[in-house]
């Protein structure tokens, strides 16, 4: 690990005014340590952030929640809150890493986790996410793992989290201040494809800071379903997963929400499929239809074509696991 | 300090006061930024019961109870345990009595070469804190954040199950 310095502000405006392009906030650490003993993250300076108000869950006006950046992983998925009425929430975190890393790891860093790309975490190959520029091997190597959807000539990465796969589905909302001032950003926009510019994951400034991720009143709490295909029954990384949300009126869709991890530089979602979706009966011809018509624009590389196959089938199986069987977590 | 590092660099090297109660003490510490807590407890304190397997956060050999939460001490900066209640494998007996995960992975054999047992146990101890585990199943679920590469899983899993109901939550849990 490089040399770096170290602060802890009190308040949220005093850590943004610390920030620089060379300093880097820090809450779990789970990844951003990591990152830095590959030395593939090289700050000069760390910004504690865990001594910020931002650790609680409170109600909105319209009857969301506001969920505080530092509120862990762990605590987001067992709150009753979440547990009850965001259940595909609760299910996509507890999918994801391990008790350990989930009691270190924090909402806001979630969705700053970097691509577990295996040419991005060896620091003596070219990569253009880590090296604008200079190259990408997962292209023309061993892509197994990487993107099916959204991915451009020069970055096949994929995002890494589960939870905002869910977050994606939900429509969250995600607050974040800088130096400028306060914004919001929907969930939709928050991550980027990689397009010629890869090595940029988000939208974020390098000033601005998540404060609040706001989740909408509608938590499609009674047919939601988080399923994760992966090389081991846990603590893997998603080949492909699936977040579905459906609103019934008895047999029929009344709404649905639809979103794929582990295919793209970030939760992919296909609002076509999500409205031609509307109005149809639910049945199992239904959503091989709706899986068909995702998986139509996929993009494999050499040795990820199974992914194809596995998406389409992870969907209906979602989709009909939220139809059928509902939103309880286990 | 060498004139070839950077004015970064050098302002970097400031070690932070830390006051943490370590294992029931009371620890006043002073640290640099990049110290790992795994690191701070091995090589100051010569605690060296939590184990370096991966240091990358993928082998739970580390993981030790903080505020009576389990985490691994690989991905924690020392810096940043100020004021932190902290527990490792060292610190689960009382005296000379073991604490009941403890006898049950002596009496189930849930370890061969011993090397990620302490990171079991205080993971464990953290499941048991926790409250979710019911089942087999849900032990083997909420365990997968430590690895035992002899595969002692099924005697790991035995031994907690038996245990679960006997573990008082350790203090700093509320």
């Amino acid at each position: 690990m490089n040399p770096f310095s170290y602060s802890k502000p009190d308040t949220v405006q005093a850590a943004v005014e610390l920030s620089s392009a060379n300093s880097r906030f820090i809450a779990g650490g789970t990844n951003l340590l990591d990152l830095m003993k590959e030395n593939l993250s090289r700050p000069q300076h760390l910004i504690d952030i865990t001594g910020l108000p931002l650790t609680d869950l409170s109600e909105t006006p319209s009857g969301g929640v506001m969920i505080g950046a530092l509120v862990s992983n762990a605590d987001l998925a067992w709150h009753p809150w979440i547990q009850r009425r965001y259940p595909l929430l609760a299910q996509a975190i507890l999918a994801g890493a391990s008790p350990q890393l989930r009691n270190m790891a924090s909402t806001g860093g979630n969705l700053l986790q970097r691509t577990r790309c295996y040419y991005f975490y060896d620091a003596s190959v070219p990569c253009n996410k880590r090296r604008p520029g200079s190259g990408c091997p997962a292209r023309s190597g061993l892509n197994r793992i990487h993107a099916i959807f959204g991915a451009s000539d020069q970055c096949v990465a994929t995002h890494p989290s589960d939870m905002c796969v869910a977050l994606a589905a939900l429509e969250a909302v995600v607050h974040v201040l800088g130096r400028g001032g306060a914004r919001t950003i929907e969930f939709a926009d928050f991550h980027r494809l990689p397009g010629d510019a890869p090595d940029r994951d988000n939208q974020l400034a390098d000033d601005e800071l998540i404060t609040y991720i706001e989740l909408p009143p509608a938590g499609f709490a009674e047919h939601s379903h988080y399923l994760k295909i992966r090389d081991r029954a846990s603590y893997a990384f998603a080949l492909v997963s699936v977040a579905a949300g459906l609103e019934l009126d008895g047999p029929v869709i009344r709404q649905a929400r639809l979103a794929l991890g582990g295919v793209a530089h970030k939760p992919w979602r296909d609002k076509a499929v999500e409205n031609w979706l509307v109005g149809q009966p639910v049945s199992r011809e239904t959503f091989t239809a709706a899986a068909d018509a995702l998986m139509q624009n996929a993009e494999p590389l050499e040795h990820n074509g199974f992914k194809v196959k596995l998406a389409r089938r992870a969907i209906i199986r979602a989709l009909s696991d939220a139809a059928l069987v509902g939103g309880t977590t286990r | 300090m060498s004139a070839t590092l950077s004015e970064a660099t050098q302002a970097s090297f400031v070690r932070h006061p830390i006051r943490l109660t370590l294992n029931g003490a009371v620890r006043e510490l002073q640290v640099l930024p990049w110290t790992t807590l795994l690191d701070l407890l091995r090589e100051q304190l010569d605690l060296v019961g939590s184990k370096k397997g991966c240091d990358h956060g993928q082998c739970g050999a580390c993981t030790m109870l903080r505020d009576g939460k389990r985490i691994n001490a690989c991905l924690t900066l020392a810096v940043m345990c100020d004021g932190a209640e902290l527990t490792t494998v060292e610190g689960l007996a009382n005296g000379d009595e073991l604490h009941p995960m403890q006898r049950a992975f002596i009496k189930h054999d849930a370890f061969q070469c011993g090397y990620c047992t302490p990171g079991q146990i205080c993971s464990a101890v953290g499941l048991a804190n926790e409250g979710r585990a019911q089942t087999s199943a849900e032990i083997s679920e909420l365990m997968s954040g430590n690895l035992c590469r002899c595969g002692a899983y099924n005697n790991i899993r035995d031994a907690i199950e038996e245990a679960l109901p006997l573990c008082q939550p350790t203090e700093g849990e509320r």
